[in-house]
């Protein structure tokens, strides 16, 4: 027992000296922690970026041309074979990659702008906007949304960017529900009250003290809402609304080649045809659902590295 | 009444518990840490032991160790502990479960978290006696009657039939206590009862605990960091650092002669004083200000007037007022009547209407660092941003100045990368201060800002508010309840009481008689270390009540 450093001092307090990190060397020993599923999802998710992001390099084809055999067989012009007018089905896959995986991610984060923002706005001005923006949340889920977005879609036309916009703003919805959920409990904080009493504005305030304490639910709201978004686009595919041919995406593709897995017997490999944009989707959302898991760890623990 | 077995068998000044030599360690950052670093501990049948420290002492550890237990994250990894000839260090996890709640009983701190919000208070007050089939049902709600009788809890008849948030925070602490005493326990541990209570609440709640201990013979462990609180509740005092025993004495001898240098640390907190001088400038004035949340007023008439350069410790207990007061002054809630007048001119009533300047100069630091400083930020963005916000300083000048500012709180730069989770509780507060005296502020108002923290940290902080105001003539409204606290920094006390002002004048003045009846009994209420002090003030009260 050390009875000489009895007096108070708060540099005594400090047990060890750590070292000033820079933003990037943090970056590098949090990556350099990541789990295995996460180098996986990265992985995964950079093969495909880089396949959306260079299509026009990679297709053998283009994804309208079309060729004298519907439905042929898996051969080394056409790798993957050709689907029901006769067009390459491995140069969709690429391009599919480009349009599915955009018109995803733009919609995921076009909804979560919409939502996210409302949702804290809300929370922070409990009176009026709250009750005009919540009210008009539920009525909004009160209709099905699938027949809504049908509904929408033939009222302005099924271009890409109007589907877009009509998923986002259907799905953002959800995402203010939950954000304006999670941001009640941080606006009460003192803090909030700190940087108000301070005379920070609005945005502000929302950006800094409120965001960055209800990322985590947000992103894995997120991974989940980019999974749907596929499922969303190929019901209304299905259905004649999304998106047009002759634009290639793995959902259409699903369904207009579904017929060939009855051929299995004849031929194992027509058979898979229909299963490869099916395990494109598959693949892509388990690879962004680890790295989200990951994410997720990562910002629900306040200490960064050590 | 129903009496446990044992209890008929068991003698006075029969050892009951007797650990040897227990150490306990604790999972964090990746291993395990050594918490408890092997300490005795006998206790007789009903004696009362003091536990103290300072909070990471040990003390919460070593008293859940007493019943077996240890919590999620920590075990016991050597020594004994034997209850009653069972060693509970080897017994197996089933058979240390028909002890608690029957024979070994524990109060939490916080009752308001440790109730279940869903049950009545007799349901919850009967459960481990019932459930161990000590008495029936009938039985047991008859007895916990007469326990909250003789806890002295209004309308005992009825007052279990209640839901916990029905009941205020000093009822919750007895009724807990009725619920450990329940089992008629051989051993209870009292984890800090009442340092959520207020100090006239707290008296009360002493009192009860005392009196129940005493007349059912049972030995207790009271866990506290009060040193006058233990006092008058210990029989003997055992004081702990850093998960090892300083020493142990009777209650008397450790008061009036501690032999360690660190035991005699803890007594002299209290010694911290502060001439007291006077001053006509006035900064602020609170002038004949109602206030109310929705439709339920809080405020009604409220004066006070704070001199530059001063220390207004404005005093009471909770829900007086003292909290909505400073919300007024910074406009966080606009008074319904009254002005504020800031150096002579009148503060817009409402926040989005002061200008830039006028919420630089009124900074404020709150009670609960934790809740006061975004947990995503770093010290440097928390201290940055009103430097960067009223000054306009950027890049390597708001950096230097961080660093300044880090210094005069008595940290230093390597804690400018940190965040609020990795610093201490004395630590966080000082960052809190260094927010405020960013803005260069002419006045601080401090909301309990020593409340959550223990003595020697408490002392820590006063002296470096002390010091700032030395330094540059900082003016404090200070929010407390600690009548302690006020005596060590105050110039000026303001007394509130539901809403009221009932005086305000110097230091000398308000805490020299003659009082006003509340004053009087505010300051009667505080506990003084002197073992015999409860007595003395509960013989008083009953006889000015006679």
């Amino acid at each position: 027992m050390n009875n000489n450093s009895q007096a108070y001092s708060a540099t005594a307090e400090v047990a060890s000296v750590r070292l000033r990190r820079s933003r990037w060397d943090r970056a590098r020993v949090t990556l350099g922690k990541a789990p295995r599923s996460a180098w996986f999802g990265m992985i995964v998710f950079a093969i495909y970026l880089f396949i959306a992001l260079f299509a026009p390099w990679l297709a053998p084809f283009d994804e309208t041309q079309v060729f004298v055999t519907p439905f042929a067989s898996w051969d080394a012009t056409h790798w993957f074979g050709t689907d029901q007018i006769g067009r390459d089905v491995l140069s969709r896959l690429i391009y599919g990659a480009r349009n599915t995986m955009g018109i995803a991610l733009a919609t995921t984060l076009l909804s979560f702008a919409i939502g996210g923002s409302l949702g804290i706005m809300a929370a922070i001005n409990r009176r009026l906007l709250d009750q005009i923006l919540s009210r008009s949340v539920d009525v909004l889920m009160a209709i099905p949304s699938l027949i809504f977005s049908l509904m929408l879609l033939s009222i302005f036309g099924s271009s890409i960017p109007n589907l877009i916009i009509i998923i986002a703003v259907l799905d953002s919805t959800r995402v203010f529900r939950l954000t304006r959920a999670v941001a009640i409990n941080v606006v009460v904080m003192d803090y909030v009250e700190a940087a108000r009493l301070r005379g920070d504005g609005l945005w502000w305030i929302m950006r800094h003290e409120i965001l960055p304490n209800i990322t985590p639910p947000l992103i894995a709201e997120f991974g989940l809402r980019f999974c749907f978004v596929f499922l969303t686009i190929a019901a209304l595919s299905f259905l004649g609304l999304g998106i047009q041919p002759p634009t290639a995406d793995w959902g259409s593709m699903v369904r207009e080649n579904a017929n060939l897995i009855q051929f299995a017997q004849f031929d194992i490999k027509a058979g898979l045809t229909p299963l490869l944009p099916a395990g494109a989707i598959a693949l892509l959302t388990i690879a962004v659902n680890f790295i989200v898991d990951w994410f997720l760890h990562q910002t629900s623990g306040l200490r960064d590295d050590h | 009444m129903t009496t446990n077995s044992t209890s008929d068998t068991r003698q006075k000044n029969d050892l009951l518990l007797e650990m040897r030599d227990v150490r306990i360690e604790g999972f964090s950052s990746g291993r395990w840490h050594p918490i408890i670093k092997g300490i005795d501990l006998t206790l007789k049948s009903g004696e009362v032991l003091g536990l103290i420290g300072e909070s990471g002492a040990g003390k919460s550890t070593l008293g859940l160790a007493a019943m077996g237990f240890a919590r999620p994250g920590c075990k016991i990894v050597g020594g004994s502990i034997v209850f009653d000839g069972q060693d509970l260090a080897q017994l197996p996890e089933s058979a240390k479960r028909h002890l608690w709640g029957t024979r070994i009983t524990y109060v939490a701190q916080s009752a308001a978290a440790a109730f279940n919000p869903a049950h009545r208070l007799i349901e919850q007050t009967i459960e481990a006696t019932v459930r161990a089939q000590i008495s029936t049902s009938t039985e047991a709600r008859k007895d916990a009657v007469a326990l909250y009788r003789s806890l002295q809890l209004p309308e005992a008849d009825t007052i279990g039939n209640r839901y916990p948030h029905q009941v205020s925070g000093g009822q919750l602490q007895r009724i807990m206590t009725a619920m450990a005493m329940a089992p008629r326990p051989d051993l209870i541990i009292f984890d800090e009862p009442t340092t959520a209570l207020d100090v006239t609440t707290q008296v009360e709640v002493l009192a009860a605990m005392r009196e129940i201990v005493a007349s059912c013979d049972t030995a207790a462990i009271y866990i506290t960091h009060d040193l006058a609180v233990v006092a008058q509740m210990a029989n003997r005092i055992k004081v702990l650092r850093y998960g090892e025993e300083v020493e142990e004495a009777d209650t008397p001898i450790m008061l009036s002669a501690p032999k360690q240098d660190y035991t005699k640390s803890l007594w002299s907190v209290r010694a911290l004083q502060k001439p007291e001088r006077d001053s006509m400038d006035v900064l602020l004035e609170i002038d004949h200000v109602d206030a109310a949340y929705g439709e339920t007023p809080v405020l009604f008439d409220v004066s006070i007037v704070v001199p530059r350069g001063k220390t207004v410790a404005v005093v009471g207990e909770s829900g007086a007022g003292k909290s909505t007061t400073a919300r007024v002054i910074t406009g966080w809630l606009p008074q319904s009547r009254g002005e504020v007048r800031f150096k002579g001119v009148s503060l817009p009533n409402a926040l989005k209407s002061r200008s830039v300047q006028q919420l630089r100069q009124i900074q404020m630091i709150y009670q609960m660092a934790d809740t006061a400083m975004n947990p995503r930020q770093t010290v440097e963005e928390i201290i940055g941003r009103p430097l960067e916000f009223y000054l306009g300083l950027k890049g390597a000048a708001r950096e230097r100045r961080v660093i300044e500012l880090l210094h005069m709180i008595e940290l230093n730069e390597n804690f400018a990368d940190r965040l609020p989770s990795e610093l201490s509780g004395g630590q966080k507060q000082r960052v809190c201060i260094a927010r405020a005296l960013a803005a260069e502020p002419e006045l601080i108002i401090c909301d309990e800002v020593t409340s959550s923290l223990d003595q020697i940290v408490q002392e820590g902080i006063l002296r470096l508010l002390m010091c700032l105001q030395e330094e540059f003539g900082i003016t404090y409204l200070f929010i407390t309840h600690d009548i302690a606290t006020v005596r060590a920094i105050a110039d000026e006390i303001v007394v509130m009481f539901q809403g009221r002002v009932i005086e305000q004048g110097t230091k000398s003045a308000v805490l020299n008689p003659p009082y006003p009846e509340y004053t009087q009994r505010l300051l009667s209420s505080v506990p003084e270390m002197d073992p015999s002090w409860l007595d003395r003030l509960l013989a008083e009260r009953s006889r000015d009540a006679a």
